[in-house]
């Protein structure tokens, strides 16, 4: 059978397209519903290539958090839960590090000349 | 197939290694050439009795055509499957699956690197996760620090605990003569040493060495009538759990629940019956995730388990006995070590640090960020 023929951007591309415009996407399943970060062409598992693009509702939480000390500097590296499920890898912003468990917003910033998805602490009466 | 087929069919009958710590002026190739020969002069036989090659290296793409040209064989069967570290735990199994269907009849596998002498840092081809780049993740001692501190936070596990395990290994390393990294180290030497991410400082990382190692394995019945004590391979068991860190299910949980069970089962054998523990220790975090996920104590409890010696020289459970990754050498992909050390244990051979009894050795191989694990049991004829 002759391979389907692979049409336009695929989702990588997509995801940096997205963010340049300053929008947060992940991927969703049509089907079981389940979101998917990083995004691919299909769910992974089942393998259903029905997955949507859904905006991100920027909430999390931190799930695990470190802070890489360097000659350079100390930064931390973060995996924040997004409250859709899925985990990233990403930073907290302002603060050197913080409790796992913190509740944490996203916001798109510019990291060596690309955008990329950061977070700040959520203030209280956030959501919860 | 439930594998039952392999345990005690074939067994190591020759282990080398080359350059274990500093070996200036030497490639990688070199180290593990002189390894693959030692080995096979180990096991009593000739260069052109090998035909059958498992190789990974860290600075080579195409693993076996390298080490076959190199050493000028033309192996009939060749893997050079690469998922870091315990990447050779699996050639084990893929070794005796090949001997078995009689697709070869001594397989050779094998590792060098000169990662100290080149640089002093880690060498490896393994590629960046695009999603992960623009955070600078320095792995793989992010990963394992991301890691270290969840286990922190749902189990109430110390830096005190994580240090225990490297002063353990260090115990077992001063009894090591081969060992690199030798001398006293206590728990406030680790807890001082310098913070690389938190909560990891330089003494709950592995050592960066040189070295090279190679083990020869042959069919179980050749085994019996040859130079050196069989060890013979019981079981066998690899997981896949994830290849980026934010890609892994339970932080506090690896795969070695998965592989562990599967190589226990293939051997008929469980953790109450292992004399030695061999664990992947490229970090402190990482020996005590396995304790737990091997069955070696309750899940959450790994930390208590190590406490006060308990896996030194004396302690209740014997854990790389070697001096481990931390201690003893850590070449980059550090797999074959484990192996080494066990079928030294499991022959006697193994000195001030002999255990008393020692007849079912476990080797644990961990590769990537937690990514891959690789569970084997080796033991002495006593236990076929």
């Amino acid at each position: 059978m002759i391979p389907k023929q692979a049409l336009g951007p695929g989702p990588e591309e997509q995801y940096r397209a997205y963010l340049s415009e300053g929008r947060f996407m992940i991927q969703r399943s049509r089907s079981s519903g389940r979101y998917v970060f990083f995004p691919r062409v299909a769910e992974p598992g089942s393998g259903r290539n029905d997955l949507e693009w859904v905006e991100a509702s920027g909430l999390g939480t931190v799930y695990s958090i470190t802070v890489n000390r360097t000659r350079a500097g100390d930064y931390n590296v973060a995996l924040v839960e997004l409250d859709e499920g899925p985990r990233l890898m990403s930073r907290v912003e302002g603060v050197e590090t913080v409790p796992i468990g913190t509740r944490v917003k996203a916001r798109i910033v510019e990291i060596d000349g690309e955008p990329a998805v950061v977070f700040d602490v959520l203030n209280e009466g956030g959501a919860a | 197939m439930n594998g039952n087929s392999i345990r005690g069919r074939t067994a190591i009958v020759g282990i080398g290694g080359a350059g274990w710590g500093e070996a200036p002026g030497r490639t990688a190739i070199e180290l593990l050439a002189e390894a693959a020969l030692a080995a096979i002069e180990d096991a009593g036989l000739e260069l052109k009795d090998i035909d059958g090659l498992c190789a990974a290296t860290s600075v080579h793409a195409f693993p076996t055509l390298s080490v076959a040209e190199y050493l000028g064989i033309k192996p009939t069967f060749f893997d050079g499957t690469n998922i870091g570290g315990s990447s050779f735990v699996m050639h084990l199994l893929h070794a005796a699956l090949a001997l078995e269907a009689g697709l070869c009849n001594a397989v050779l596998i094998c590792y060098g690197s000169n990662q100290r002498t080149a640089g002093g840092r880690l060498v490896s081809l393994s590629e960046p996760q695009w999603h992960e780049k623009p955070y600078k993740p320095r792995h793989p001692i992010t990963s394992y620090a991301l890691a270290a501190q969840r286990h922190m936070y749902e189990f109430g596990t110390t830096r005190e605990m994580l240090a225990d395990i490297a002063v353990a290994a260090r115990q077992w390393a001063n009894l090591n003569p081969n060992a690199f990294a030798r001398g006293p180290l206590t728990r406030e030497d680790v807890l001082n040493a310098r913070m690389v991410s938190d909560p990891l400082t330089s003494r709950d990382c592995c050592l960066v060495t040189d070295g090279g190692a190679a083990c020869v394995m042959v069919r179980a019945d050749r085994a019996k009538s040859m130079k050196r004590k069989p060890v013979y391979l019981l079981g066998v068991g690899g997981a896949h759990s994830h290849r980026s860190i934010t890609q892994m299910e339970d932080l506090t949980r690896t795969a070695a629940a998965e592989s562990g069970p599967r190589a226990f089962a293939m051997a008929g054998l469980k953790p109450s019956d292992v004399d030695l523990v061999m664990l992947y220790d490229a970090f402190t975090i990482t020996t005590l995730l396995f304790l737990e996920d091997l069955g070696f104590c309750p899940k959450g409890e790994g930390g208590r388990f190590v406490q006060d010696g308990a896996i030194a020289p004396g302690g209740k459970l014997a854990v790389n006995t070697s001096g481990g990754g931390l201690s003893c050498v850590h070449p980059g992909m550090y797999g074959l070590f484990l192996i080494l050390e066990a079928v030294t244990q499991i022959r006697g051979d193994a000195g001030e640090r002999q255990l008393k009894t020692c007849d079912v050795a476990l080797c644990h191989g961990n590769g990537g960020t937690l990514s891959s694990q690789v569970t084997a049991l080796l033991g002495s004829e006593a236990v076929l």
